[in-house]
């Protein structure tokens, strides 16, 4: 138990008792301590299993497109980073504003799960940070790494501290926002030759199991039916023969979300083969940004997308790929 | 299983000189689905027509593929033909077999090949064609009139003239507009309300006409030929159907301070107004926040001595709602505020004025009646120096990075009447270019310098400060190569002009597209040019672009034309091929609407069910078939492929694009 | 080396060509009438508005064995629909550049503004991209980005 996280079941206590909120989408208790699960809390009683620790790296928001479906207003829990992903949502009108409570939560860089296996620690108890640490109460006593080697990679590079939209807040110490570019991976990418550049790709991308998790984690991911799952979209398969949607699907998928990804790193953060998926979201974002001006998805809650909208003067297509050579 | 039916055109020796017509004929016949396969000479004759609709009817075919020249040629033929036999006009298809082949090919295997090609395309494409049949929708045989300006009054004139009623709403308390403000037109030097009031006048007899003025359009709801448009009248404080236009209340009115609008506030008026003697309708206004009883209640001057009862100090704004089958905006233009250019020091000095003012200043009607005198001293300016380009081909962001066009040759009319009437006034004219094309215009403006010894000097004005009593004028004469001053006591701006700023809402309710400048976008530059993009709405005068008096009235009538061409249906066909959304799979996410240029989209919450025997209220798009026009970009805008093209669906295409590449 | 470069002699590229009806079909077919010719293997699917274009056709037509794709327009400022080839530059910049990101040739890939009256440039704009796509040699590779298959 820590000092957050009683606050945060404070809020949700007196919301649901006072009859602000029908309910709650916070985090539950998992088996282990690394592996708290998204869930909804209708009543005081039920936030026993309550949980928010350094494993929470869940972004919330796709979940209320379903949940605020249920009469009254629901409470939800965001991280700055998730926050916008709510706006965008609401953009989208997928969301209904007037039926969200937002309350936006402290968040001092969450950690990855796979990250620390990686490093030989297991049977984790309990976690906390300690400085640029991270201490592991495991079954075998405490174990401790740095904690830019266990947090999920896109904290390395936190692209706000900011609540783009919030009722309300619970946050206790200051957040840091540790300052890396994150467009760095991207950058380094496009500085390889082509050959090189499909060599990392095929890697990376060949070892996809297509299990989808990418898609259903995604909160831009939202459609009601999806294009792979639609055979009259002409992308789904429609016999095992056609490999199109095999091989294509990250590459459409990347595109669909282009222009209203927030970049909140769900998709890598859930992949089974650490497929880093955010590299190709960031693309999108990175070249948006230097060809049509800096635009981050979710920063508001209504206007158009980069990709709805133009500027008469914007590039030709075959500068803005040599644009790309030329860094 | 479509039963298709594979037609090839020789185009004389034009197609079979280069490809085996015969051969191909034959190969096609392998295709799945073809039923039936022939070559002929000329294919869009009679003859030609007429074996195709044979083999329509001897063969039962329900699709079929030309092999021909391109279907921007002849498309519409076979279409005709295929539907004189009953065959849906939709399941037509054309493989361009001249200008994609055998125009531009010369090797007869190749070209033959491509060929097989192009119909294997064509054949890929007509599997998955469906009927389409175009639809109808009524047409409300009356039009509105947004601006009550020359361009209005032009346009609803012409349309009422061949017989349809017409209401114009006019923002202002009278009709007129900018025109009506004017001293002289150029190039004839006619006076500009001895042309224009009456027109005025005819629009108030003409009984096709009604003039909805002080009023605003509020709301506009529906599609070409069935808009619903919510009018608010404003409160006039006045009952239009009681004043008789006497003029007593001015004169009895305590309050005078009010600035004169239609003076460009060069002096004052009553609370109680007419806004010029021969406005229309001619009936007073009450200014609200002038007016001693509205912001008082004590007064109640005009009441008492207005022999008509017409003054209700309790009126409301009310709103009227009404249909009309075509919209003309003619919002007009306004001079832009030149505060910003502080070189000029208009804000500083009084006798720093734009052209507008000068003309109200040269009206025998204006605030001096006429005869020019400097507003800080009412005395004759000796000289006067005019600035073109202010705010003009400015590029600084000032100003605006367009010609306002009418500027150099107002300011010519104003040198030459000026040196007309007050031969001792020396005229000077700093200018970037004249520009003066147009029919008599540029001897009109060879005219000021010849024989009227107007001193235009090439240059722009750098400064100009008040010295004693002097403006000091300091800009560079280009061609002397120097810096020159002039001291001279009144300083005219050729003020750029810029769209009325309501045409800001009034394109937003009419979903018309509107330019950075805030000009209205016309539907083709060239071809399109008095109709917006959006269906059913027509642009007149200066808010689709700057021009001058002549071009506005021609283009008023060029849109009352396309009115009346509108109005006279009684039913519109649409295109059929137009987007059409999947509602199961609509997430009503709005990116579809956000990309449409036409507004045709719009959403409406929708029950689903969704199992378990319950339901769920969606969001979802709708499109408007009468005023989609067939682009697509929605439908790539889709995230999740919910959105179609008839006519160009993407299973269509896709195929297309695998009957091409298929090896 | 000396293989490789008869190889890519003989090859004969599959090209698509994504013209929209109004300007670069126009073209095309001005290009036809003028008698300006540009290879076979360049074959046309119309369309109402470049706009029309998805990404996923493009990559459709990869997977399936194209190994060029251009897409042509009206002029930006021109377009029949007023607005629609300004989404086309938009989505097509981007989808060109995430290509070349994943490693397939930029040069495979091309977004051409061609008027109704340019035939000339249509039959040079495609004698210029076979040219190019020749070079480059087959596609392979966006069929077998994750080399599951085939």
């Amino acid at each position: 138990m820590n000092a957050l996280e009683n606050a945060m079941i404070e809020k949700a206590r007196d919301l649901l008792e006072k009859g602000v909120v029908k309910r709650v989408v916070g985090w539950e208790r998992g088996e282990f301590a690394y592996d708290p699960s998204p869930a909804t809390f209708e009543s005081a009683q039920s936030l026993e299993s309550f949980v928010y620790n350094d494993f929470c790296g869940a972004n919330l928001s796709k979940y209320l497109i379903k949940v605020s479906k249920n009469e009254g207003k629901t409470a939800v829990f965001l991280k700055p980073c998730d926050t916008y992903s709510l706006n965008q949502l609401i953009k989208e009108h997928r969301v209904d504003r007037e039926k969200i409570y937002a309350i936006g939560i402290e968040c001092q860089q969450k950690l990855d799960h796979f990250a620390i296996e990686k490093i030989g620690i297991d049977g984790i108890r309990e976690e906390k940070y300690d400085g640029d640490e991270a201490v592991f109460h495991c079954v075998d006593g405490e174990k401790r790494a740095k904690k830019e080697d266990v947090v999920l990679l896109r904290c390395l590079t936190c692209k706000s501290k900011k609540f783009a939209i919030a009722e309300d807040t619970v946050v206790l110490h200051e957040m840091t926002e540790s300052c890396g570019d994150r467009f760095e991976e991207v950058r380094k990418l496009s500085g390889m030759t082509a050959d090189e550049r499909f060599a990392f790709w095929q890697n990376e991308l060949s070892r996809c199991i297509r299990c989808n998790a990418c898609r259903n984690v995604c909160p831009a991911c939202t459609c009601i039916k999806c294009v792979f799952d639609n055979p009259k979209s002409g992308v789904a398969a429609k016999a095992n023969d056609v490999p199109f949607e095999e091989q294509l699907f990250h590459i459409i998928r990347a595109f669909h979300v282009s222009g209203r990804c927030t970049d909140c790193g769900e998709c890598s953060r859930v992949c089974p083969e650490r497929i880093p998926l955010h590299l190709l979201n960031r693309k999108f974002i990175l070249d948006i940004n230097e060809n049509y001006g800096e635009y981050q998805a979710g920063e508001e809650s209504e206007g158009k997308t980069p990709l709805t909208s133009y500027q008469v003067t914007d590039v030709e297509p075959g500068d803005a790929v040599r644009k790309g050579e030329d860094r | 299983m479509q039963r298709i039916g594979v037609f090839i055109c020789w185009c004389g020796s034009n197609i079979a000189a280069t490809v085996d017509v015969e051969r191909l004929a034959q190969l096609i016949k392998a295709e799945p689905g073809v039923v039936f396969s022939a070559d002929y000479q000329y294919m869009c004759s009679e003859n030609g027509q007429q074996l195709i609709k044979n083999a329509v009817k001897d063969y039962n075919l329900t699709g079929i593929v030309i092999g021909s020249c391109s279907p921007r040629m002849h498309e519409a033929t076979f279409r005709k033909a295929a539907e004189s036999v009953g065959l849906n006009p939709y399941m037509v298809e054309v493989a361009n077999l001249r200008e994609q082949c055998s125009w531009i090919h010369k090797d007869r295997e190749e070209a033959t090949k491509k060929a097989l090609v192009l119909l294997r395309t064509a054949i890929a494409k007509v599997r998955l064609d469906a009927p389409l049949t175009a639809g109808e929708s009524p047409v409300v045989k009356r039009a509105l009139v947004i601006g009550g300006g020359i361009a209005g009054i032009q346009a609803a004139l012409d349309i009422a003239e061949a017989g349809f009623p017409v209401d114009i709403v006019e923002k202002n308390p009278t009709i007129g507009g900018r025109m009506a403000q004017l001293d002289k037109t150029f190039p004839t030097l006619d006076c500009s309300a001895c042309i224009l009031t009456p027109k005025m006048v005819d629009c108030a007899q003409n009984e096709n006409i009604d003039i909805l003025s002080y009023s605003e359009v509020e709301d506009v709801k529906g599609f070409v030929g069935n808009f619903k448009v919510r009018i608010r009248r404003k409160a006039r404080y006045v009952d239009e159907t009681k004043c008789t236009g006497c003029k007593v209340c001015m004169e009895k009115c305590p309050s005078k301070k009010g600035l004169n609008e239609f003076n460009m506030n060069l002096n004052n008026r009553t609370a109680i107004y007419i806004p010029f003697a021969q406005a229309i309708p001619n009936v007073a206004v009450i200014d609200p926040t002038q007016c001693l009883k509205l912001k008082t209640g004590k007064c109640g001057v005009c009441q008492k001595f207005c022999g008509a009862g017409a003054i209700d100090y309790t009126m409301q704004d009310t709103f009227v709602e009404r249909e009309y089958g075509a919209i003309v905006v003619a919002t007009g233009f306004r001079p832009i505020n030149v505060d910003a250019f502080n070189e000029y020091g208009y804000s500083d000095n009084k006798d720093v004025i734009t052209s507008l003012e000068l003309e109200r200043l040269m009206n025998a009607a204006g605030p001096t009646n006429g005869v020019l005198l400097r507003p800080s001293d009412n005395t004759h300016p000796k000289v006067i120096t005019f600035i073109q380009c202010v705010g003009s081909r400015d590029v600084s962001g000032c100003g605006k990075p367009y010609c306002s066009k009418i500027c150099c040759m107002y300011t010519a009319k104003h040198a030459m009447l000026i040196r007309e009437k007050y031969p001792d006034t020396e005229v000077h004219v700093f200018y970037i270019d004249v520009r003066t094309p147009g029919k008599n215009y540029d001897e009109f403006y060879r005219r000021a310098v010849e024989q009227y010894g107007v001193d235009y000097i090439k240059g722009m004005v750098g400064k100009v400060w008040n010295e004693n009593g002097k403006l000091m004028v300091q800009g560079a004469d280009l061609i002397e190569n120097e810096q020159v001053v002039i001291p001279s006591d009144l300083v005219v701006l050729a003020t750029a002009i810029e769209p009325e700023p309501s045409v800001r809402k009034i394109a937003t309710l009419l979903t018309a597209s509107i330019d950075t400048n805030n000009f209205l976008n016309e539907s083709h530059p060239k071809l399109r040019p008095v109709e917006s993009p959006t269906a059913g709405v027509y642009l007149a005068g200066v808010c689709q672009g700057p021009k001058d008096i002549p071009e506005t009235v021609s283009q008023a009538s060029a849109c009352a034309a396309k009115v009346i061409g509108l109005l006279v249906k009684n039913h519109l066909k649409t295109n059929p091929c137009v987007a059409r959304p999947d509602e199961t799979a609509c997430n009503g996410c709005s990116q579809c609407a956000n990309v449409c240029a036409y507004g045709a989209i719009t959403y409406v919450d929708k029950e689903f069910r969704i199992g378990g025997g319950k339901t769920e209220t969606r969001r979802v798009a709708q499109v408007n078939p009468a005023v989609c026009q067939g682009c697509g970009a929605c439908t790539v805008t889709c995230p999740s492929g919910a959105m179609d093209l008839s006519g160009f669906s993407t299973a269509q295409i896709l195929s297309e694009v695998e009957a091409i590449c298929r090896k | 080396m000396q293989e490789v470069n008869t190889e890519n002699e003989k090859f004969v590229p599959n090209i698509v060509a994504f013209c929209c009806n109004w300007c670069s079909y126009a073209g095309a077919d001005l290009a036809g009438s003028s008698r300006l010719s540009y290879p076979a293997n360049v074959k046309i699917v119309r369309v109402p508005c470049s706009c029309r274009v998805n990404p996923t056709f493009v990559l459709k037509a990869f997977q399936r064995g194209a190994d060029g794709v251009i897409l042509c327009g009206c002029h930006p400022g021109d377009c029949h629909y007023v607005t629609g080839n300004y989404y086309t530059r938009r989505r097509m910049a981007l989808l060109f550049s995430f290509l070349d990101y994943l490693g397939i040739e930029k040069e495979r890939t091309r977004v051409e503004w061609v008027s109704a009256a340019e035939g000339a440039k249509f039959s040079a704009v495609m004698n210029d991209f076979v040219r190019q796509v020749t070079a480059l040699g087959e596609n392979k590779r966006i069929s077998d980005l994750r080399v599951k298959e085939e």
